[in-house]
């Protein structure tokens, strides 16, 4: 019994690293209608950064995303001006094609440079901290920070979406992007906001990343896998959504774990699919379109 | 020189020509009115002055200036700003969020402030926290025109805002006119409705296929000049 409750914990423990994942995506997909084929890359990408600036700088990788994020922020900013805004349009082929191409980029370029050795942020004595909850289960403080990282993403997204001028016109834009052209909106600039803001996200969610496991340059599809079954098992357009995506994937994984090892990857994907068959558009669909 | 002038102003939707070579001008304070049967080029008209469609710098002038290549964000930080054909307000803003982003990064100094579009249409305070779908198609055309009020326009463009209303309702949204009018508004108005557009206007400029087909002041204008403008003869 206390073996079920315990994957129940773990389930939605790591549902939290999932919608982190899931987050940037949400947003990307929500303000531009991209399908970003190269965000699991860029996480990897990223925890490759906080790893190189916590090693260099003799930083714990806590403080060193704090440093990388503002960084990121820039990167993402200029990849949506440069490259990716020339992408978008009514054909969907270029920008799959583009972040497609990207995500291959990014994978040989961090083989070339950090070989294919699997690495780890470290951050001393938290990493294996847990608290006990009685009953002989026990909550890693690492993954509970995650979760709670991820309620806090979601949180803030909300109200910069919902409270702010610049969250109006990314809804906005998002909307018609004719007629937000026709409010004095900039798209260019408004896609290349939304991108920098995903990758301070995805700074966040490569912190937990690397604090939690063991990564290497070749991981980043799958996490794009797990990132778009969050998004999709949510319903596009809802941070909150996007969450609860995560939280239903993290369990089934814990869940097809708990019954056979070997099955926690499957019981992730099966869940999907079941979600997809259920509620085509997903559990928190947005109202319209 | 006059406040608004298009001189030889063509548009293009790929191979397909819209409009050839219109002539116009608008003066501080005039409000004109453009008429003619569907597809004459009316919205292209509009849509190439606000910006969404691209010209030779010449093409549109402001006060002399060539604007005629910039884009849209651009048009309506100089103060012109298009209350679009069908609305098209935010569905996934409520109205007073579409009211604000009216206002989005405005540039121009004026009256014109959430109480003050409040103020002209009071329902729109009511359904202020309201979804626009949720909208009467009135209540929607109302909001459509604050909307492009919060840009404190020197130069109001509105396509067609009696469409598919009642004429209570039209009547209602035209009371409105002078008010925006009062704050010395040059406005350009696209009508299918020729009886209101005579009544309001200073000038009526006749589109005919793409072509300018008849100008004059409404009451110089006999019905048999604008049935030929209109459909040919
Ligand atoms: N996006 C577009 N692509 C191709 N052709 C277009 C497009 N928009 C308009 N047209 C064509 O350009 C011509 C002028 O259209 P426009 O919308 O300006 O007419 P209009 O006078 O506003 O008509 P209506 O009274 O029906 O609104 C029409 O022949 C129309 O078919
Ligand atoms: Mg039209």
């Amino acid at each position: 019994m206390t073996g079920w409750l315990d994957a129940l914990i773990q389930g939605v423990l790591l549902g939290g690293l999932y919608a982190l994942f899931a987050a940037g995506l949400s947003l990307m997909f929500g303000v531009m209608r991209l399908v970003n084929l190269a965000h699991g890359d860029i996480i990897v990408l990223a925890a490759f950064a906080i790893l190189v600036v916590a090693g260099k700088l003799g930083l714990d990788p806590f403080v060193a995303v704090a440093l990388a994020a503002p960084i990121l922020f820039v990167i993402g900013f200029a990849l949506q001006h440069v490259l990716l805004n020339r992408t978008l349009g009514r054909d969907l082929l270029p920008p799959l094609l583009v972040t497609f191409g990207l995500s291959i980029i990014i994978q040989n370029g961090l083989l070339q440079i950090f070989s294919a050795d699997s690495q780890r942020l470290r951050s001393g004595a938290i990493e294996t901290a847990s608290i006990p909850l009685g009953g002989g289960i026990a909550i890693g403080v690492v993954p509970l920070l995650t979760l709670l990282s991820a309620i806090a993403v979601i949180v803030v997204l909300n109200m910069i979406f919902y409270r702010t001028p610049i969250g109006r016109a990314f809804r906005a834009t998002s909307d018609d992007l004719e007629v937000a052209e026709l409010m004095g909106i900039d798209i260019s600039r408004i896609f290349a906001t939304a991108m920098g803001l995903a990758f301070v996200v995805i700074a966040i969610a490569a912190l937990y990343l690397g604090l939690r496991a063991n990564f290497d340059p070749t991981i980043g599809p799958a996490r794009l896998l797990y990132a778009f079954e969050a998004v999709i098992i949510g319903g596009l357009g809802s941070f909150w959504g996007t969450l609860a995506g995560g939280v239903v994937l993290g369990l089934a994984q814990t869940i097809g774990a708990r019954i056979d090892p070997e099955w926690q990857i499957l019981a992730g994907h099966l869940a999907f699919l079941v979600v997809l068959a259920l509620r085509p558009r997903g559990l928190f669909p947005r109202a319209q379109d | 020189m006059p406040f608004l002038e298009t001189r030889n102003l063509t548009a293009f939707y790929g191979d397909f020509q819209a409009l050839y070579g219109i002539d116009t001008s608008l003066d501080k304070g005039e409000t004109i009115a453009i008429i003619g049967a569907n597809g004459a080029g009316k919205s292209t008209f509009l849509k190439a002055i606000a910006g969404l469609i691209h010209g030779t710098p010449d093409s549109v002038q402001l006060e002399g200036m060539p604007i005629g290549a910039r884009g849209a964000a651009d048009i309506v930080k100089l103060g012109i700003a298009l209350v679009p054909e069908g609305r098209r307000l935010f569905p996934s803003l409520t109205v007073e969020e579409n009211l604000l982003i009216g206002g989005y990064g405005r540039k121009i100094a004026g009256p014109w402030t959430l109480d003050r579009v409040y103020a002209l249409f009071p329902i729109l305070r009511e359904r202020r926290s309201m979804a626009t779908p949720a909208l009467s198609g009135g209540q929607q055309q109302m909001a459509a025109i604050g909307r492009a009020l919060m840009s404190n326009p020197r130069i109001l463009l509105c396509d067609e805002i009696s469409l598919g209303l009642a004429p209570i309702i039209i009547a209602d949204i035209y009371a409105a006119l002078p008010q925006i009018k009062a704050e010395g508004t040059s406005v350009v108005l696209v009508e299918q409705d020729i009886v209101q557009a005579m009544k309001v206007a200073d000038r009526v400029y006749c589109f005919q296929e793409g072509r300018l087909s008849l100008t004059g002041r409404p009451r110089e204008l006999t019905r048999e000049q604008i049935h030929r403008a209109y459909f040919g003869s």
